[in-house]
């Protein structure tokens, strides 16, 4: 117990990053309702993955964005990662265009469309790796920068070095890693299905489906047109050395179970009221995969250090 | 034409940025950049030198690269392997930038720029480390089940004696989901565009690109000798434009598992 005194770990903002999956939409607005209650400050939402999933329009996003601005939360609505067609850009645009919340940027296209505007976020699926290309993207107008998912803790630090002034860092700390895009669809090709006529498989795999070697190994999991890892990404046991590394949000992923209970963890972590190794076995009961951390050090991604 | 076209992180910034020095001093005609802040250090430092955006810049849309012609003035862009031909052609008429497609070699399933499979498999991708599956993490080995190639120890593929083994990529491998095993993201095959040689004139594509990285000079002779036929047959032979008998067998010994597609070009690759 730390009674009374006052951690720089209290000061890290807890994020909630945007469902990467399929929900049904009553799904989607429980989910919300239950986040209203939960020790998220800042929540993104929005489709990253596909523009065929259609569950939740984009008025729903807004209306969802409104009752957790009504509840506390500051609200972003993130882009997708991947855009190909005129459809995809379209969206894009409405999003970038809402003017009522922040917009996470996640493909030069969206950087385009919001460069000149105030307070946008650079998304983890922008390649930011220099200071230099911080530094540009603050010059126009971003405030808060998203390390991407494979960042080690030498690449943060080194552009965290010359932080532009007002830019904000996050860093992913929990969930299955988006890997990798493609035009592609891996949930329906396991079908032996077409994309465009996909019959929505990805709606069945609500933390994504699993993809083992031929070995047995857990590897990959498939999300539609994005790739995740099998394994949980988790910084827990690394509290020490990312406080350290002065960051003011970490992002947690939600999964279709216990993202309340995840947030809860790492908030009482952050505060001191729950051992780290405690923290960590409580995480590893109730996430998708079993726990690595290898990005964060500089090490393949699967592996725990 | 030099390629800087990896990612510089800030404790190895200032050897990218002398690349481009040197670039420009050599009288290079462009460079190929992935990274957008040495693409700004570029075209601060050298105005006149002419700035192409790389694949690895992952630029899939006309606004993405409208964006690196708005903030460098960049006068071409190679585009990621995954838009059809009908997008390629939104793209080309909807930026000043010109564009590159690939034509020939290897087939990234993944968007290019983007895709860290291999920094998870084995700690270095091509963002990090400007190589994907690296040679240093292959293993092969024979078992009674079979030859397997393994990255960083993990099961890639394994082949029966008939089947024809292939480098062992993440997105190459066959995997198990369920009761399937299979090729979960694509088989190996290499891309080979040669037939649309027409198409990408008519919707306006200016370059075409021959994948060159760690291929021989044998390789590139030969394959390139072929695309230049082929360019050239196209220039002078107006609408009757034909794929010539042994052009495909001559660029077939260079595919990789003898397969050839077009990638993202065929109507049901999605």
């Amino acid at each position: 117990m730390h009674a009374g005194r006052v951690l720089p770990s209290m000061e890290m903002k807890l994020a909630l990053g945007p469902i990467l999956y399929y929900w049904p939409r009553d799904r989607v607005f429980s989910f919300y309702r239950e986040i209203a209650g939960s020790p998220a400050d800042v929540v993104y939402l929005g489709e990253v993955v596909c523009s065929r999933r259609h569950e939740v329009a984009f008025e729903d996003w807004i209306a969802i964005g409104r009752g957790l601005a009504a509840a506390g939360k500051e609200v972003v609505l993130s882009a997708q990662a991947l855009t190909e067609s005129e459809g995809d850009l379209k969206i894009l645009r409405r999003s970038t265009a809402n003017g009522i919340f922040r917009v996470e940027a996640n493909d030069w296209g969206a950087a385009r469309l919001l460069a000149g505007t105030q307070g946008w976020v650079a998304g983890p699926h922008l390649n930011v790796y220099n200071p230099a290309t911080l530094g540009m993207l603050h010059e126009l107008g971003a405030r808060r920068w998203v390390a991407p998912f494979e960042a080690t803790s030498v690449l943060v630090s080194g552009i965290l070095g010359s932080r532009p002034d007002g830019m904000q860092a996050e860093l992913f700390v929990h969930g299955r890693i988006p890997l990798a895009h493609s035009a592609r669809c891996f949930t329906a090709r396991r079908f032996n299905l077409q994309k465009e006529t996909c019959e929505y498989r990805c709606i069945d795999f609500p933390d994504g489906m699993a993809l083992d070697t031929r070995d047995g190994q857990p590897f990959l999991a498939l999300n539609g047109v994005q790739t995740q890892s099998a394994n949980a990404y988790c910084l827990i046991g690394d509290l020490r050395e990312i406080c350290a590394a002065r960051l003011d949000l970490l992002r947690i992923s939600p999964q279709s179970r216990d993202t309340v209970a995840l947030l809860q963890a790492w908030r009482r972590a952050l505060d001191g009221e729950l051992d780290v190794l405690e923290a960590r076995h409580s995480l590893r009961v109730i996430s998708t995969g079993p726990l690595a951390n290898g990005f964060w050090h500089g090490r393949p991604g699967l592996e725990t250090v | 034409m030099l390629a800087v076209n990896t990612y510089p992180q800030a404790a190895t910034w200032t050897r990218w940025t002398a690349a481009i020095d040197r670039a420009a001093a050599l009288g290079a005609n462009a460079v190929i950049i992935a990274d957008a802040g040495l693409m700004r250090y570029a075209s601060h430092a050298h105005p006149k030198l002419e700035l192409h955006l790389s694949v690895q810049g992952s630029a899939t849309s006309y606004e993405a690269i409208n964006f690196f012609h708005q903030q460098f003035g960049v006068r071409r862009a190679v585009l990621p392997r995954v838009l059809s031909a009908a997008q390629v052609e939104q793209v080309v008429r909807h930026t000043p930038v010109e564009i590159e497609v690939f034509g020939f070699g290897g087939l990234c399933v993944m968007a290019e720029g983007r895709c860290s499979l291999s920094g998870y498999a084995c700690g270095e991708a091509p963002n990090t480390a400007g190589a994907c599956s690296p040679a240093w993490a292959v293993r092969w080995k024979e078992t009674p089940g079979g030859l397997e190639s393994r990255l960083n120890g993990i099961l890639i593929d394994r082949y029966a004696p008939a089947e024809r083994a292939a480098y062992p990529t993440v997105c190459k491998g066959r995997y198990r989901a369920g009761e399937d095993t299979y090729y979960a993201f694509e088989e190996p095959v290499s891309l080979n565009t040669l037939e649309l040689l027409p198409l990408f004139r008519t919707i306006g594509v200016r370059a075409v690109k021959i994948e060159g990285r760690q291929r021989s000079p044998a390789y590139v002779a030969q394959v390139t000798r072929v695309w230049r036929e082929a360019i050239d047959a196209m220039q002078s032979g107006g609408s009757s434009f034909a794929v010539k008998q042994d052009w495909p067998a001559r660029l077939a010994r260079h595919a990789e598992g003898s397969q050839c597609t077009l990638g993202a070009f065929s109507r049901p690759w999605k």
